[in-house]
């Protein structure tokens, strides 16, 4: 679902972010990806979102090389893709419902279906009845499920997460995985960037270590959750 | 993604058709919505910008409509050709008078009038500002003269009479009176290229303030911008509610103009009809009308729209999730 060729990036001030990452990724999967801050997780992650284009090597997402993917082509294959930020990357402005609607207006979806998909979307990560708040009134562990809640509305094949953990408590942070692993039950291919190697161990998942640019674990086990 | 089972319909791109325009349409509708309540959310910029346009649109309306009731007082004005013959000095009043019997007697004259050199001067003096320059004249330089309506109003059928009359022994000069038409004409003419040069430049300025002001909607909706191209908003999707702000200001903006046009005519109307009083003319000052006001305000609403459109074709692109 998610294949990476030698793929190496080099930033303009001649950073290598990644070298020479291979790996693969089968539908309905989900792999952690973890390292230090600055191995290069975002990067790899960036790339798969088209927001950076590799310095060499192929990256293949969903069966389509990205390097044919064009300007124009981007906004279609970014809504193949569910994405959860670290810092949620809400509009501050609207609503819960407006921000998990988002996806499904810019698809074009019907005005019944998006209410239908949103509540239902909400529902699943427990926000149902927060669906009139502001996303400032919220906490950041509810922030972060309005942002799975986006980024699941559409129903993707593919869902990636920047340390969706990142800043909250280790209660917290089991829901919200415990989230993610259920999107990958019902179909979804999950890939997901955190250094919380405590919690992911746990989970039994395989798991990509980045150092340095390098994948340093291509980790083929896999456990079971 | 909240239940397992897929249902039909689940696949995003298995949309129908119908559906899609169907989403599109709301979303067209609530981009509207939403930016008008964003235009109206800021009361005083938004009302600045319209004035700015208002005023913008309003000067050169007003000077074409100005140069209108100038065209349609030109066309009002009696006996447009009016030929002056100035008769030699010699000539007596007796010989005048029989001269313009003679002349009114012409197939091609509709009335010939004899005008004595005294009274002209009477009537010359009669005006306070030609008077002092009368008053330093020791005897009356003016000749006798003939005042001559042709019966057609013909260029062509005047200058020959015109040319007929100059040839008679008695006649020193012709004066034809079409002549200050033909340059209030051109004049006319001047001015109306005048404002339209004046119109295309404040109608580039209109274009100008508003690619600014969206530019600025555009520098403060950066981030909102930068998330809905992360999950996949195409750039048309970003541009819709922007150019729906532009096509508000616009729109508020050729309001404001046909309205400061209606004003002003209203503030000078009263005043034509006195001057107009005076020439013993009942002309009054004509405004814009129902059609012209909805096409100044739909031209706000173009001019609106191209510049959101430039603004967003330069600004946007430059918007990338970092």
């Amino acid at each position: 679902m998610i294949q990476f060729e030698r793929v190496s990036k080099r930033y303009d001030n001649s950073h290598d972010a990644l070298k020479e990452v291979s790996f693969d990724i089968a539908p309905e999967e989900l792999v952690f990806l973890t390292g230090h801050s600055g191995a290069g997780k975002s990067t790899l992650l960036r790339l798969i979102m088209l927001m950076e284009r590799p310095s060499r090597g192929r990256v293949v997402v969903n069966g389509q090389d990205l390097a044919s993917c064009g300007r124009r082509a981007i906004p279609r294959h970014r809504q193949s893709i569910g994405v959860v930020f670290q810092n949620h990357k809400l509009l501050m402005g609207r609503s819960v419902y407006d921000n998990v609607a988002l996806p499904l207006q810019i698809a074009g979806f019907e005005h019944r279906d998006i209410d239908r998909r949103v509540s239902a979307a909400l529902d699943k990560v427990g926000l149902l009845h927060r669906e009139q708040a502001m996303p400032m009134s919220l906490s950041g562990g509810e922030q972060q499920r309005v942002g799975i809640a986006r980024a699941v509305v559409r129903r993707p094949s593919i869902l990636l997460a920047d340390e969706p953990t990142g800043n909250l408590d280790p209660e917290l942070s089991a829901e919200i995985m415990k989230l993610f692993v259920d999107f990958s039950r019902v179909g979804v291919t999950v890939l997901i960037a955190s250094h919380d190697l405590a919690l992911i161990s746990r989970l039994r998942h395989r798991i990509l270590t980045l150092r340095d640019g390098r994948l340093v674990a291509p980790g083929t086990a896999r456990g079971n959750a | 993604m909240a239940t397992p089972k897929r249902s039909k319909g689940a696949r995003p791109r298995r949309q129908s058709l119908l559906a899609r325009w169907r989403g599109w349409q709301h979303h067209h509708g609530q981009s509207a919505a939403e930016s008008l309540a964003k235009v109206l959310g800021q009361p005083l910029g938004s009302l600045l910008t319209w004035l700015v346009m208002g005023i913008a649109l309003a000067l050169p309306t007003g000077l074409w409509l100005m140069l209108d009731n100038l065209a349609a007082v030109s066309r009002n004005l009696d006996s447009p050709a009016q030929l002056t013959v100035f008769l030699d000095a010699a000539m007596d009043a007796g010989g005048a008078t029989e001269l313009a019997r003679s002349v009114g007697g012409r197939d091609d004259v509709f009335s010939s009038q004899f005008l004595d050199r005294d009274q002209a001067l009477a009537s010359f003096v009669a005006d306070a500002a030609m008077a002092d320059l009368a008053a330093g004249l020791d005897e009356n330089p003016l000749p006798h003269q003939l005042i001559v309506t042709p019966r057609s109003e013909d260029p062509e059928a005047v200058a020959r009479l015109s040319a007929e009359l100059a040839a008679l022994a008695e006649v020193e000069s012709v004066l034809v009176d079409t002549a200050w038409l033909q340059r209030l004409e051109r004049l006319m003419r001047l001015g109306r290229r005048a404002v339209q040069i004046l119109g295309a430049l404040l109608l580039l300025a209109v274009v100008l303030v508003l690619g600014n002001t969206i530019r600025l909607a555009i520098e403060g909706r950066r981030d909102e911008i930068v998330i809905i191209k992360l999950v996949g908003g195409t750039d048309a999707f970003v541009r819709r509610p922007l150019l729906y702000t532009g096509l508000w200001f616009g729109l508020g903006g050729g309001i404001v103009a046909a309205l400061l046009v209606t004003a002003g005519t209203l503030l000078l109307s009263p005043l034509v009809r006195d001057l107009a009083a005076t020439y013993g003319s009942n002309f009054t000052l004509r405004g814009l009308g129902v059609i012209d006001s909805l096409q100044l305000v739909l031209l706000g609403a173009v001019l609106g729209l191209a510049g959101a459109w430039l603004a967003v074709a330069r600004h946007l692109r430059a918007i990338e999730p970092r």
